[in-house]
Order: structure tokens, then C-alpha cells, then sequence
């Protein structure tokens, strides 16, 4: 048995994501190779040759890989991954993209965002918004998988001695071309990475009182994230969104503030370690899975919080 | 140009779907069914690009049982002028769909086809992935924005950290986020209307696609409860366990 885990990375840094789901690909028991498909991408076939517990490092070093198009790294994961049994990712925004064309290509199924792997080919992941968990077992001899990296704790970025090799393959569909990109310019941590996360939702009524949030964040080094219901409302785009539908986080603390707790927001935080709920509504669901609940109005517990910490 | 829109009939985004007790499936005995979420997004972009006058003729496909032609009436509601509907026996994998929309891709020969990024129920986010490597056709999923630009298509995507946009050379598949449109209500007239505008029913054979499955659900089962903690009196105490008891922060 041998498994293919397809590096998240931005042509410099190895991604944590990575880590995780390299914990999820030791679940399934089989010998793990990493594949890093990238352009200039060396830092990060270094970086991953450390990881622990890998065999090899292969890396696909092409100005074709270079913006993930998925019309060209799909057509190479399918080929690199024609000599292994399992080819595993983690569910980023980036491979979610790539992956079911990978699986198409090898017409087989794609197991999407697995939570658990109860055997070589039987694996437990979340439907209907997180509201019920699936078993599935797979009957295809390849499986392609991608992994909910909040239910794998990562593995560790040092201590391996992984060989690096490199992969030839150029394909470039010529179908597609990158543009441009706007990342966000935060000083604060990504979400799905921060180890602190403070989140509000339709009680923060509208988008500048989510300046509140911002002092207790920068206090706390977190990152700001916002229910679905915020987002619908137009009080903060949509990255910022925390649930099924949206970013899945499990930070050391996450702070929810205004937010009622609709299922679709829990399936997104509740692996959290600690979790605080903040609301005036006593009966609100979220305080069922606060370790700390404080029933108050945000308007003033957020100043008196931020001055206090 | 022909667009083409998938659309799929699943359970309404209101209802609290649970696991049966005996764990063989979820249950859905006379739960309110409706247009996935995403799926009515995609059907709105299509509207307005015929709207706009870059689309000429606005399809909208379904796979499903014969229950699926009430989202295609809806998607016709909203303004698609004629509908599809493959006609398989419940619900079938995402692969599976992949393949049947790439037979009616080969049919219609749309410019462009739109679908969800995902649907609520199997939440998989793969179908139009699946559909553009079937088909050979470049992908702008998760898009936020659609502009049509002669032989392209500039897809601006939302990713993790921010957004990215693509050029994609026509004919391309576009899978919807939540924040490319918000999408209309049918108005009384045009739900008349839909009654009456043309919906052809195709199987899998007439497409040449095989119904196959690669996946069998073991069981479904509630997910594990979080314990609920305790509720503080104030921001102090809040403060004092978060310090000393969580430990989570100095």
C-alpha cells in the first residue's frame, strides 16, 4: 500500500494543512510519499522533506503548476498518482479546486473531507451541514480523498530525511490562465491557521461594529472570522466565513460573538479547544457548546473585555 | 451563447436533518424539499447573463427521479427557458452526475455550464470539477464574479485568504459561492408560465452513460456532542478562566 499526499503550499512556504492531512494519510497505514507541484517551489521540497514519517519528496517544478491551475496539476496528479493506492489532500480551497478533476480523470470517486478512517477503505465524514455523519466504504482499487484538517492534529515539520526527486511532467492544458490574485492584507493570521479566532455574528447588527472584535483580536493575536448569517446580511465578505459552507477552523480559543449557533456555524468551530460564547440571548444553542458562556450585550462586554485582557 | 445550469433537488436549507435511529439513513420522510441553495445562485447568474444579452438561451438539467422536475419548473420560474431532466432511480454519485451532464453537454454544446459548488445534502463539491475534466473544459469554481469577455471568461474565485481571478477559454465550467448574486423570487405570472415551457426527459442510456456506483453507505449517525460548560457572571470571571483554568490565554 502507498499513499500520495499533494503538498498545500504557495510556491515558498510548506502549509500546515499538510501536516494534517500527512497525519491522516499515517491513519491509513500505508508508505507516504509527498507530491509539492509548484514553480520555483525548492523551499518548499525542503521544507516537506522534513516532515516526519515520509519516504519521498517529489516535486514538480514548472511555471505550468505555478498558479495550482487545476486543468494542469490535476493532469498531473493523475499521472504521478497512477502508481500509488491512495491520493490524499487536504480540503483547502486549493484542492478542493484540483482534486475531483483528479478523481474524473481516473474515473473513480472522490471521498470528500473525511473525519476519521476506520479501515483501508472505510471512512467516516460529514453530510447535511454537519448535522449527521456519514460511514462510507470505498469499492474503487484507487481512492481519492481529501481531509477536514481540523480532525487530524499535525504531524511534525522536523525530524524527517525524505528524499527528494524530481517529476518531469509538463502538462499545460492551455485552457486556462491565472489573472491576478487579491490576498487579504492582515497583519493578523490566516483563519483556518490562527491559534486564536474571534467570530461575530447577526448581533453585531452591522460591519463597523466588527471594529469591536479588532482590539480584542489584535490583543490576543487572533484572526476575525463571522457567521454565514453576517456574511448573508453584507456586514463582512464572505472569507471571513466560518461553517460548513465556509472556512472549517479548530483554534485553541474561539470566541463567538452574537452568534445564535446554527448548526451550519458549529460543523465549522466546534473542534475547537476552548470555545467562549458571548450573547444576550440566555437560550441561545451556542452556549450548548461553550466551555465558557457570558450572557451579556456585546456592546458592553467587548470594550470591558478588550481592556481587561 | 447557450448556458447550460444544473440544478438539484435536495432538502431545505431550514430543515434540521437527523440520523434514522437504527443509523441505515438520514431521515427524510415528508421533509420540505427545494432547489439547492447554490444551484439557485447558478440559475440567477444564467438569468441575468440572458438578461444582459450575452446569453442567448438559458437550459437548466436535473438528474434525479421524476420529483426533480418541480426544481427544474422553479429554475423556469426564475427565467431558464426550457428545462432537462435525466430520469434515474434516487440519487447517484457525484461522478455518476458528472457523466450524465457531460452527455448532455455533448448534446446541447452550451459556451458555458453553471452549477453550485456544492449541494447541502452530500456536501461533496465536486460535480462541476468532475463535469470540466470529463468534458475537457476549464473550471472557475467557488467564483464571486462572471464577465463574459468575447472568447473568455474572467472568473474571480474566492480562495482561501482572499481571491484569485482566472481567464478561461470558452466553452468553461463556473461553480457558484455564496456571494456571486443574490437570486430573485418567481413572480406568480412567470410560475404560470413555467408550467408551460418546453422540459425534455432523457436515461442515462440515451446518453450512453452507465449508472455505476463506487461508494456504499455503511451507516449515518448523529455527530458527537460537545459538552456544554459553565456560564460566567461577568467579563472578570471570563477573563480569570481564560487565564487560569483554560489556560489559553497570559
Amino acid at each position: 500500500m502507498s499513499t500520495l499526499v499533494i503538498a498545500e503550499h504557495d510556491n515558498s512556504s510548506l502549509k500546515g494543512a499538510t501536516l494534517n492531512t500527512v497525519a491522516a494519510a499515517q491513519a491509513m497505514g500505508a508508505d507516504i510519499d509527498i507530491l509539492v507541484a509548484g514553480s520555483n517551489c525548492g523551499a518548499v521540497a525542503e521544507a516537506a522533506a522534513a516532515v516526519a514519517g515520509v519516504g519521498k519528496i517529489l516535486v514538480a517544478d514548472n511555471a505550468a503548476y505555478e498558479h495550482q491551475l487545476a486543468e494542469n496539476v490535476s493532469l498531473l496528479i493523475a499521472e504521478v498518482g497512477a502508481g500509488y493506492d491512495n491520493i490524499i489532500a487536504p480540503a483547502t480551497a486549493n484542492c478542493k479546486n484540483i482534486m475531483p478533476r483528479v478523481a474524473a480523470l481516473m474515473d473513480v470517486a472522490q471521498i470528500s473531507e473525511i473525519t476519521s478512517v476506520e479501515s483501508a477503505d472505510t471512512f467516516q465524514r460529514p453530510i447535511y451541514a454537519g448535522n449527521v455523519i456519514a460511514t462510507v466504504q470505498s469499492t474503487d482499487a484507487k481512492k481519492v480523498i481529501t481531509v477536514r484538517t481540523t480532525a487530524y492534529d499535525a504531524v511534525a515539520a522536523e525530524g524527517g530525511s525524505a528524499t527528494v526527486e524530481a517529476v518531469d511532467a509538463v502538462h499545460d492544458a492551455g485552457i486556462s490562465a491565472f489573472v491576478s490574485e487579491e490576498v487579504a492584507v492582515s497583519d493578523r493570521p490566516e483563519l483556518t491557521a490562527a491559534s486564536v479566532v474571534i467570530s461575530g455574528g447577526r448581533g453585531m447588527q452591522n460591519g463597523e461594529n466588527f471594529k469591536l472584535l479588532e482590539g480584542i483580536a489584535d490583543k490576543l493575536g487572533a484572526a476575525i472570522g463571522a457567521s454565514r448569517a453576517a456574511v448573508d446580511a453584507g456586514f463582512v465578505p464572505n472569507d471571513m466565513q466560518v461553517g460548513q459552507t465556509g472556512k472549517i477552523v479548530a483554534p485553541d480559543l474561539y470566541i463567538a460573538v452574537g452568534i445564535s449557533g446554527a448548526i451550519q456555524h458549529l460543523a465549522g468551530m466546534k473542534d475547537s479547544k476552548v470555545i467562549v460564547a458571548i450573547n444576550k440571548d440566555e437560550d441561545a444553542p451556542i452556549f450548548q457548546v461553550a466551555d465558557y458562556g457570558l450572557v451579556a450585550d456585546l456592546f458592553d462586554a467587548l470594550p470591558e473585555l478588550e481592556s481587561k485582557i | 451563447m447557450k448556458v447550460l445550469v444544473a440544478v438539484k433537488r435536495v432538502v431545505d436549507y431550514n430543515v434540521k436533518v437527523r440520523a434514522k435511529a437504527d443509523g441505515s439513513d438520514v431521515d427524510l420522510n415528508n421533509v420540505k424539499m427545494a432547489i439547492n441553495p447554490f444551484c439557485e445562485i447558478a440559475v440567477e447568474e444564467a438569468v441575468r447573463l440572458k438578461e444582459a444579452g450575452t446569453a442567448t438561451e438559458v437550459i437548466a438539467v436535473s438528474i434525479g427521479d421524476k420529483s426533480c422536475q418541480e426544481q427544474i419548473r422553479t429554475a423556469l420560474a426564475l427565467g431558464a427557458d426550457r428545462g432537462i431532466q435525466v430520469e434515474t432511480e434516487g440519487g447517484v454519485e457525484p461522478l455518476v452526475v458528472a457523466k450524465l451532464l457531460k452527455g448532455v453537454v455533448d448534446k446541447e454544446q452550451p459556451q458555458l455550464v453553471i452549477l453550485g459548488k456544492q449541494s447541502i445534502d452530500g456536501d461533496n463539491n465536486q460535480t462541476g470539477q468532475m463535469l470540466g475534466a470529463l468534458a475537457n473544459m476549464p473550471q472557475g469554481t467557488f467564483a464571486s464574479e462572471v464577465v463574459i469577455d468575447g472568447e473568455k471568461v474572467n472568473v474571480t474565485r474566492e480562495v482561501d485568504g482572499g481571491m484569485q481571478t482566472l481567464s478561461l477559454t470558452l466553452p468553461a465550467i463556473v461553480t457558484t459561492d455564496l456571494r456571486l448574486n443574490e437570486p430573485r423570487y418567481a413572480s406568480l405570472p412567470n410560475i404560470m408560465k413555467a408550467k408551460k415551457k418546453q422540459l425534455d426527459v432523457y436515461t442515462p442510456e440515451d446518453l450512453g452513460v452507465a449508472v455505476t456506483s463506487h461508494l456504499t453507505q455503511v451507516k449515518v449517525q448523529p455527530p458527537a456532542e460537545r459538552q456544554a460548560g459553565i456560564k460566567v457572571a461577568d467579563v472578570d470571571q471570563l477573563v480569570d478562566k481564560l487565564k487560569n483554568e483554560a489556560k489559553v490565554i497570559s
